[in-house]
Parts: structure tokens; sequence; C-alpha cells
């Protein structure tokens, strides 16, 4: 069956129509022949389970970043090629970060970004090495990511060694200042790989400045209730509580302490998950004079806090997964504009040579050693007033410190 | 071992957790006792109803306490509604169909909640979450002490429910015989789904009396059920009285192996009280009274 005789079709139509249809047919191609292919980033977070919130901020700086990479014109070398994210969920777990791995390199994928959780970014980089697929690490604390010899795995952040190593050096001149007044500490941790890592590195160095750890107390993820750990606390009388947790039992383990009046001359952690603008605004008197040694942005960057601004305009918090996954993004994208191309060694050999500086970051030049930057630091912040004031290193401190706290009524 | 006086505060601080995971099991033995089934929702049904205390809080400035009555009703009318449009229509009349169905429920609602509250964090700050009272060595904070004896009440409220109430004696006597039920006119149907009301409804009021001292994320209230599940296998599976004592146990046993153990080896008391009844004793301490 036919409609020809509804459609009738002039002869100026027939040309107009013809043109358009060899225009489409051999105008398009040829556009298209002239895209260069999309660059395929794999971002792999707990977007889902136990830490999906932070999972979630990584996410969301990640692809901030590839829509700004993008907007920007996207890798020049490449004749604009544009980054792709492909997003993975490792549901907080180790075993389904390994299958986002394999199911990306079917993909595609060029490079890696993730995993928020140190277990799991050992696990998914080792997956990624079988092939050459470069691998940055944008949070996982653990020195174990960047130690097994692996060539592909690139860590722009400090690990917990270095900010063990700040974290000691800012406690002690703030002990020293003080008096010497923390002589004590007991260190209450997950009981996981970035926890217990950070933990013994803790009671290892403390020594160092003059105070012992008098208890190591490790928990489990999740914790109902941190009472007993409160009750053990006070029964062994410290100076100070040292902590290392991620953001839930951070946040639960303060407001018990608080509510159990543990009174100490401080409570400082090292990479406290929980310690953010949300914790210090929503509960101001639990978190008043907390110090958390971690990573944090620079507050003199424009960039930064036009980021900050774009975030928060989202309505959304500037935590540091959001602007370290952000920051990978770029030293990939600054990565693959040097080496010209998507190839996995030619990549691989960029990052390990990148100077890539981190605008957003109080960090030094990039320079990769072993896959970890020298150049990455933490910084140290204080709780005041419902706000987080940085008060180390000295040339970003935006207050000075409040050590010894005032003592509980 | 710890000192007495330290020992003394653990057992306090046992009695005051194990007053929340007490309604947390009523809720679960309940349904189990009425359905015969586990209710596999039951941790996400409560994490929904953290939420809706948190909001309430958070948009009309509610106090988790006084937003009791109101989250018990909404509670329950979430339950009875949830199983009489989905839970009843679709079991086909085989209890492992409910169970599946709860299973699913769980899936949805924990994704929805993702979706829509986000992944993060969200407590509630009262006035009064610094307030505390010191006995001995132990620092008693308010919020668990109203919780605790909130909770012992609503148990008594509920017991003497399903003790004297017509629809008390329906549910008891549902839960012994269904068919015998049946017979002799109750609406079985409505009945059970009274039943999945009540048992949300105590989650209701457990999520109620955990948001002052805890917080809610889409994963939280998982957090409890494990624990649920052993205090109403403690108890005897069905039995009122067996999750309340059970939930006592649990909480003491909880906080003495924490302070005796260490906090992660703690947790292994509650597995062995777990393995030994049902090796000991596999209809539970009550099991057999119901």
């Amino acid at each position: 069956m036919t409609s020809q005789g509804k459609f009738p079709v002039s002869r100026r139509g027939f040309v107009a129509g013809s043109s358009a249809l060899a225009a489409g047919t051999l105008g398009f191609p040829a556009v298209l022949r002239a895209q260069p292919a999309a660059v395929k980033v794999g971002m792999i977070h707990p977007v889902t389970g136990f830490v999906a919130y932070n999972g979630q901020q990584s996410r969301l700086g990640g692809t901030m970043a590839v829509e700004d990479v993008n907007k920007a014109g996207g890798i020049k070398s490449m004749g604009g090629a544009k980054l792709e994210a492909l997003l993975g969920d490792s549901q907080s777990k180790v075993e389904v970060g390994v299958s986002e791995v394999e199911k990306m390199n079917e993909q595609g994928v060029a490079a890696y970004i993730g995993c928020y959780q140190s277990p799991v970014g050992i696990a998914a980089s080792q997956a990624a090495a079988k092939y050459n697929t470069p691998f940055l690490i944008d949070v996982g604390a653990s020195d174990l990511l960047v130690s097994r010899g692996l060539k592909n795995v690139f860590r722009l952040k400090p690990g917990f060694g270095v900010c063990v190593d700040d974290g000691i050096a800012s406690l002690g001149a703030l002990n020293k200042a003080a008096g010497g007044v923390a002589k004590t500490a007991v260190i209450v941790h997950e009981s996981g790989e970035f926890g217990t890592g950070t933990a013994k590195l803790l009671a290892g160095k403390l020594p160092s400045i003059d105070i012992q750890a008098k208890e190591l107390i490790a928990h489990d993820n999740p914790t109902r209730n941190f009472d007993n750990i409160a009750l053990r606390i006070r029964s062994l009388a410290p100076d100070i509580v040292m902590m290392s947790n991620y953001g839930n039992e951070y946040m639960l383990l303060a407001r018990t302490l608080y509510q159990q009046k543990v009174n100490v001359a401080g409570f400082f952690s090292i990479l406290g998950g929980g310690f953010n603008y949300k914790f210090v605004k929503e509960m101001p008197d639990v978190a008043q004079y907390m110090m958390d040694v971690n990573h944090w942005f620079n507050p003199r960057s424009a960039q930064a806090q036009a980021l900050k601004k774009r975030v928060e305009d989202g309505g959304a918090l500037f935590t540091f997964e959001v602007y370290l996954t952000y920051t990978n993004v770029m030293l990939l994208a600054d990565s693959l504009e040097r080496a010209g191309t998507a190839d996995k060694e030619k990549l691989t050999a960029a990052l390990a040579s990148s100077t890539f500086k981190a605008e957003l970051m109080p960090y030094g030049p990039t320079r990769f050693v072993n896959g970890q930057n020298q150049g990455g630091r933490p910084a140290t912040m204080q709780a005041l007033k419902g706000d987080i004031e940085v008060i180390a290193p000295a040339e970003f401190a935006s207050a000075k410190a409040v050590f010894p706290k005032p003592k509980l009524n | 071992m710890p000192d007495p006086a330290i020992l003394l505060a653990g057992v306090l601080n046992g009695l005051l957790a194990g007053g929340i995971y007490v309604l947390v099991a009523v809720g679960l033995t309940l349904i189990y006792g009425v359905l015969h089934i586990i209710n596999f929702a039951h941790g996400s049904l409560l994490m929904l109803a953290m939420y809706a205390v948190f909001y309430l809080w958070r948009l009309l400035g509610i106090d988790p306490y006084a937003a009791l009555p109101m989250v018990i009703a909404g509670s329950f009318a979430f339950g009875f509604v949830l199983y009489r449009l989905l839970i009843g229509r679709y079991n086909h009349g085989r209890d492992e169909n409910i169970l599946l169905i709860t299973l699913g429920v769980s899936i949805v609602v924990d994704n929805a909640a993702l979706l829509f509250f986000g992944g993060d964090t969200q407590t509630i700050d009262v006035t009064y979450a610094g307030s505390f009272v010191e006995l001995g060595a132990a620092f008693l904070p308010l919020p668990k002490i109203i919780s605790f004896a909130a909770s012992l009440l609503l148990c008594l409220i509920l017991g003497l429910y399903m003790a004297k109430s017509d629809t008390g004696k329906a549910i008891r006597a549902l839960a012994r015989e269904r068919q015998g039920a049946r017979l002799v006119g109750i609406d079985v149907d409505k009945l059970f789904a009274v039943s999945y009301g009540i048992g949300i409804a105590c989650l209701g009021a457990a999520a109620c009396l955990l948001m002052p001292s805890y917080y809610v994320t889409p994963s939280s209230g998982h957090a409890f059920v494990l624990v649920a599940f052993t205090i109403v296998v403690l108890g005897g599976m069905g039995s009122f009285v067996g999750a309340a004592v059970g939930g006592f146990i649990i909480g003491i046993t909880e906080s003495l192996g924490g302070l005796i153990l260490g906090e992660q080896l703690g947790q292994i008391g509650i597995s062995l009280i777990f393995i030994l009844i049902l090796l000991l004793k596999p209809t539970g301490l009550f099991g057999g009274a119901r």
C-alpha cells in the first residue's frame, strides 16, 4: 500500500529535499569523522553502602571536573577529545570494586579514579594492573596502595604515613607551646586497614613528642554504641583522645564522648572521616575545639573558592572528597594533554613524569616517586565556634589553636 | 578484668541499650508470631521511621519524644497499608512468598532512601543531649534514660493491649491456630495487616527513642536488625516476654563483652548466645510458653 496521493511533492521541493538528503548522508559522516573518540575515565566509588555519602561526594567532584574539562574544549592535543565518565559503584565492598574494574576494562577505559576505601583501592588497582591501566587514587589513606611496586598506581594526596608525621609535628608543637600538658593518649580507631594502620603508626611515633599511648581501642563499622569506649577512656584518664575512623562512627564517638563528659586536654583525629562543615555546624557544642589532620583545600586559591561556591550553591558540602576527585580528573586531563594519546603506556609515563600544579590544594609541585606524590601535605584544622579553621601549616593558618581546651563543667 | 565500679557502669549502659533492642525485637517477634515469617524489611522500615523523626524535627521543629504518637500512628498506618496492598495481596497464601516480598520491600526502600534522602548522615541535636545522670562510675546520658523508660512503658502498654483487648486476644488466637481463628469468625486477613502494622509501629517508637542519640543513613536500620534476630531467637520466636528479657540479656552481654574483651571481641558474646540457645534450647527461653 502506498500513500502517494496524499503527499504531493513539487519539483522545487524535491530538489531541496534531495539536497538536504545529500548533505545528511555525505556531510554529517565527515563531521562525525572529525570528532575524536571520547576518552573513557572509570570512576569507582562507594555510592551505596555504609560510606555512600563519601562516595557520592567523590562522584560529584569527578563529574564536575569532567564537565569543566569538556567545556574548556576537551583534550586539545587529542583534537579536542572529550572525557567520558564511566560511573561505577563499589557498594563499599572489595569484590564489587574489582568487578567494576573488569566491567570498565571491557568498555575500553583509559584510566580509573577511585575508590575512597583503602581495601577497595588496593584490590581494584591490582586488578587494573593486569591491563596496565593507570589508576589514580583520589581518596585512600593506606600506604600499601603505593608500596606494592605497581607502575600503574598514582596518588596525589598524602597517605596516612605523611598525615601521621604531620599530625605528630602539629601536636608536638601545640603541646610544647602549652607546657607539655599532654603526656598520655588513648587512640580509638576503626578496625580496617585505614584505622588500624594509622593507629599503629601513631602509637609508634607519639613517644617522639613525649606522649605515651595508653591503649589502642578498635571498633567495627558500623558501631551502634560507644558508651563502653567512653567508659574505658574515662577509666584510663588520658590527657588526649586520638581518633581515626570513618564519618558515621567519628560523629557518634564524638557525640558520646561529649555526652559522657570525657574531660581531656584535646581531641585530635588523623583523617577523621566526620570532621566537616556539616558536623561543626550541626553539632557546634560537640565539635568545639576538636582538631583534625586532614586533606583541605587551599583557602587562598581563587579557583578553590569558586568551586566551593559552585558546590555549595548546588546544595552540597565542599568536603575533601569533592575537591580531591576533582583535582585527580584535572591531573589525568593534564597527563592526557601531554601524552597526546590515551595509549596506556604513554599515559602512565606522562603521569609518572607529571609536574601538574594542583591549584585547589595547598600542595607543593607534583612529583611522583613510586606512584606517591611527594608534594602532598595535609592541614591541621580545629572546630571553633561552629566553623573550621586551619591552624597549621602556618602559611595557610586562618586561626590560632586553642590547646588545651577548656575543661567541661 | 575492669574495676567493679566500671563493670557496674557497663551493666547500666547495657540495660539502656537493651531497652531500645527490646522495642525492635518486640515488633519482629510479633510479626513472626502471627505471620510465621521473618520480616526482612524490618531494618529498612526502621530506617524509614528514623527519617520521619528526623524530618519532623528538621522541618517542623517537633522534638523526637513529642513525635512519638505521630510516628507510632504513621508507622502503624504504613505497615497496615503495606500489608494490605502488597504483602497480603501478592503472597498467594504462601509464607515463603511473604518472606520474598519483605526482602524486595527492603531493597526498594533502601535504594529509594538513598535516592531521595542521599547518603549523608543525619542527626538530631536536642538541647538536652548533653544532660546526664551520674551514678557511681557511670554517666548516663539523659536521652538514653528517657528512651529506656519510654521503651519499657510502651512494651507494658503493648503487653496489656495484647492481653486485655479483643483485638489483642484475637491476634493471640490467630498466632496459636490460624485455621481455628478463621472458624470462630476472626477476620484473619485484617488481623494479619493489624499485626504487621503493630510490628512496624514498634519500629516507629524505636526510631523516636533512638534519634536523640543515634544517626540515620539509608543503611543505619540494619545495624539493629541482626541483634533483634538474636534476641527473638534467644527469647523464643513469637514470645513477647522472651523479646523483653532477651533484649536486656543481649544489651548487657554486648556491654560487658566490650568492656572485658574489647569492642570487637565483645560482639562474640552475642554470637555465642545465639549458638548456645540453638544447641541447648532451640525454642528459646520462653518459646514453649507461647
